[in-house]
């Protein structure tokens, strides 16, 4: 008896087994094309809370830039801040700033969009009690050191700095003189909010709710978010297609192949290993341009046998012994480019970027990299230990190589090594607890293409990024000048002097420009990345 | 037996304890996980302060691991760093994980226990040698090179399957994904019952049943397969354990979101909310499948019991 129900249910089970796999095939992709067609594409679990003010990742700032759009927004391709919700933006003195908005923009909700909807957000972003990770953004607000102070609790719920004036106006009053701050708005942390946001946080945060060209369909967190165009949008820069469907995937890999396969519309993180096959296996449809980031090397300053003449000497000779454009081909396959400045190719020369600002110190040259090592005393406690995070990304590769350039430059195999931490948090922890001795990785993702944003919270005297603890008089002076100078082209020229200082006393080693990679089918076209290196979704076209 | 269930029950507590506690320390001792939380920049340090107090960091690993048991006994597992509940992480991810090693555990039973019954009763023979050797092949070959090309040929170049799974997971897409999670301890399912049955055939039991005349069927089922299936039997309940926990390589292929992947996560991230809820799960599902293992022996061998 018993053995006829077990038969019975091994062969339920096979054929249960058997009819599933043969409906498991076939491809599905949906939707048609046109203006309505929907695409796919690849996407990783957001670290934080989708809130404007609190994400700081790529991949959150997606969907942010898909679902709201600010007073300024980044031209997509030159990267330049333009008016989108702001109508004008004046000031006589680098510090009052009067902020106009349009008339006519609402929430996807139907909520009208006032000068109420941008001063909340910013309170609400810069009020220590919300745990926002883009506080920072809002320091240079006035009354910020009471909503957020560094210590202790804080003493205001809102920026004294800002002003409503009436509906369509307000007023911002800066703690210190920044020319360049409007241009700074079109960073996602400065979004509007609904009331929604406050009222029903929780539901919100589920669903979000903005102004951009996209409203959210459907959120399933850690898997999958339905984007469809939303019909009502004011904006000029409408969707051309009818949706996105982001797609969480656990390996980028896996994306790649799922967009070989024909079931993914649009992967915007090409896995190293393939970017060898990938222009074949494409065919034309792989994009490789730059982005706004820049890889260096740190050293700490704090330790005292770095912040020395001669080691200042043995810093510019080991820049000279790394050889860049090697690097960059053999173990980026050319998704990297030599740095020749401190900033990045996506600023364009009017922004700030110059090729060859740093140069013969960052050029390959190994016998004059030997003499200056040896000029400035040698390497500090006899040998270089370059400190990374091994958990992510392949930092091993590119430093053993940098490794395998200085000890062919000094003829002693044991005079660099790498030095891996086991996690990014731990490799954080290090740096900031100022516990290493020597250089170690440091890179920089723009936050808005400005070449302040490039320079001031790097090298700047206790500036919120200058892991290294570089100091320099000269260089913060002219920081704080081209901060103060209303016309823009003669402060992009002081802060290209400042970034000269910074080269002079080589605070820190460029090493090169990442691009933007990504790949996409033969269903969708007219895609870019941004200089964010975030792909620009409402352009992209459906066949 | 009820007694013996009650004793091993109680058993399982100060395992569990201790499981966890270790669990605990250890993901402690990676270090402080708000540094990683803001990207390649320093948090800054009032937002940093507020977040270690919110997830209870700034206290001792004592008092933390106190305050956590104390939660998970109300069913509260805490709160990933992404602002989801432990739990809702839970909801999603153990269903999925479930559904593979069920496929995983089913492709076991059925197809190891049939080759290794089959080659078991035919030691020797041409198909004997031809399974073991293949065993031998799928042991040798790691999951991940299985699972690509996997991949590769059934779903980019043959386009049978979906190379990657789609979120909700249904059964039907988790087929191949299953089969290649299955696949080494299915050869040695197949190796295990093969040893057992050719080892039992000897026996006077059989001997005996044969002499009595039964049909061939009811021999090997009822009599040969019944107590040949123990030492399996052991195999494949830990195996449940092993296949829950260790998704992690077949998850990451097929882009499946389950325990594996949300662990890994977890980890990277060292969110150890999310690492110590799901582990604690996981120690909980090891100890059930024993237990059952254990009562299943007596079922099977009616010699066996426990008192």
């Amino acid at each position: 008896m018993r053995g006829a129900t077990h038969a019975k249910w091994a062969a339920c089970a096979v054929t249960v087994a058997l009819a599933a796999t043969a409906c498991g095939g076939g491809g599905s992709s949906s939707g048609g094309g046109g203006s309505n067609g929907v695409l796919s594409s690849s996407w990783g679990d957001p670290q934080n809370p989708l809130e404007p003010a609190n994400t700081n990742e790529v991949q959150g700032g997606k969907v942010l830039d898909m679902v709201f759009r600010g007073l300024k927004r980044y031209n997509p391709k030159t990267g330049k801040a333009e008016n989108m919700l702001a109508s004008k933006i004046e000031t006589t003195d680098s510090v009052n700033f009067k902020i106009t908005i349009k008339s006519g923009w609402t929430f996807s909700n139907g909520e009208k969009i006032t000068a109420k909807s941008f001063v909340d957000a910013w309170n609400y972003g810069a009020d220590l009690k919300n745990n926002q990770k883009n506080a920072y953004f809002f320091g240079y607000i006035d009354g910020y050191d009471k909503v957020h102070p560094d210590t202790g609790s804080a003493t205001a719920t809102t920026l004294s700095g800002l002003k409503v004036v009436n509906d369509t106006t307000f007023t911002v009053k800066l703690n210190q003189k920044f020319s360049t701050f409007p241009d700074t708005l079109g960073y996602a942390a400065f979004a509007p909010l609904p009331s929604e946001f406050y009222t029903n946080h929780s539901a919100w945060l589920s669903k979000p709710i903005g102004n951009g060209p996209y409203t959210i369909k459907s959120y399933t967190k850690g898997s999958e978010m339905s984007l469809r165009t939303w019909d009502k949008y004011p904006g000029s820069d409408k969707a051309q297609n009818g949706g996105v469907d982001l797609k969480v995937y656990t390996d980028n890999n896996t994306a790649y192949t799922d967009l070989t396969a024909g079931n993914l519309d649009l992967v915007d993180d090409i896995p190293a290993a393939q970017l060898k096959n990938v222009k074949s296996d494409l065919s034309g449809r792989y994009i490789n341009t730059p982005a706004g980031i820049i890889q260096t090397l740190a050293f700490p300053f704090y330790k005292p046998e770095w912040n020395t003449a001669g080691a200042k000497k043995v810093r510019i000779g080991l820049s000279m012994a790394i050889n860049r454009p090697q690097i960059t081909k053999t173990i980026f396959a050319d998704t990297r480019t030599p740095a020749t400045d401190w900033t990045s190719p996506v600023l364009g020369a009017a922004g700030g970027y110059k090729a060859g600002l740093c140069g013969s110190s960052c050029t390959y040259n190994p016998t004059e990299a030997k003499k200056m090592i040896k000029e400035g005393g040698g390497i500090p406690g006899g040998q270089l230990k370059i400190t990374y995070n091994a958990d992510t990304g392949s930092h091993k590769e590119w430093i053993d190589a940098i490794c395998n350039n200085v000890n062919n430059a000094l003829g002693n195999d044991k005079a660099c090594v790498g030095n891996p931490v086991g996690t990014f948090a731990d490799f954080r922890n290090q740096i900031s607890a100022k516990k290493l001795s020597g250089p170690f990785r440091a890179g920089w993702q723009m936050d808005y293409p400005l070449i302040q944003n490039f320079l001031q919270p790097l090298y700047y005297t206790n500036a919120s990024s200058n892991d290294g603890h570089w100091t320099n008089k000269t260089f913060d002076k002219l920081v704080n000048e081209a901060n103060a100078d209303t016309d823009t082209a003669s402060a992009v020229q002081k802060f290209q002097q400042a970034e000269g200082v910074l080269r002079d006393d080589m605070g820190a080693i460029p090493l090169w420009y990442q691009n933007g990679s990504a790949g996409y089918s033969d269903r969708i076209s007219n895609v870019a990345l941004n200089p964010f290196s975030v792909p620009v979704y409402n352009e992209i076209k459906v066949h | 037996m009820g007694r013996y269930v009650i004793r091993r029950l109680l058993q399982m507590i100060p395992v569990f304890i201790g499981a966890t506690l270790l669990i605990f320390l250890m993901v402690n001792v990676m270090g402080d996980p708000i540094a990683g939380l803001c990207g390649d920049r320093a948090c800054d340090p009032a937002t940093a302060a507020q977040l270690r107090s919110q997830f209870g960091l700034d206290k001792s690993v004592w008092q933390q691991y106190l305050t956590y048991m104390g939660n998970v006994f109300t069913g509260d597992f805490g709160t990933a760093f992404n602002g989801e509940k432990v739990t809702d992480l839970m909801g999603s991810a153990f269903p999925v994980t479930i559904r593979l090693t069920v496929v995983a555990i089913v492709f076991e039973i059925i197809i190891g226990i049939t080759f290794g019954v089959i080659t078991g009763l035919r030691r020797g023979r041409p198909i004997d040698s031809t399974v073991l050797l293949l065993t031998l092949v799928v042991i040798s070959v790691p999951t991940f090179v299985t699972g690509l090309l996997a991949q590769l040929f059934l779903g980019v170049n043959w386009g049978i399957i979906e190379p990657a799974v789609s979120p909700s997971a249904p059964l039907n897409q988790l087929i191949v994904p299953g089969l290649v999670l299955a696949s080494v301890s299915l050869a040695y399912v197949t190796r295990l019952t093969r040893t057992s049955i050719a080892e039992n055939r000897r026996a006077d039991y059989v001997r005996t049943a044969v002499a009595k005349g039964l049909p061939k069927r009811r021999i090997i089922v009822r009599h040969l397969l019944r107590n040949s299936l123990i030492p399996v039997v052991t195999f494949i309940g830990t195996d449940i354990g092993a296949l829950m926990g260790g998704a992690i390589v077949t998850e990451r292929i097929f882009n499946i979101h389950g325990v594996g992947y949300q662990l890994y996560q977890g980890i990277l991230r060292q969110n150890s909310q999310t690492v110590v809820g799901f582990v604690t799960v996981l120690v909980i599902v090891f100890l059930v499948a024993n237990l059952i293992v254990d009562l299943l022996y007596a079922v099977l061998d009616p010699r066996i019991r426990y008192a």
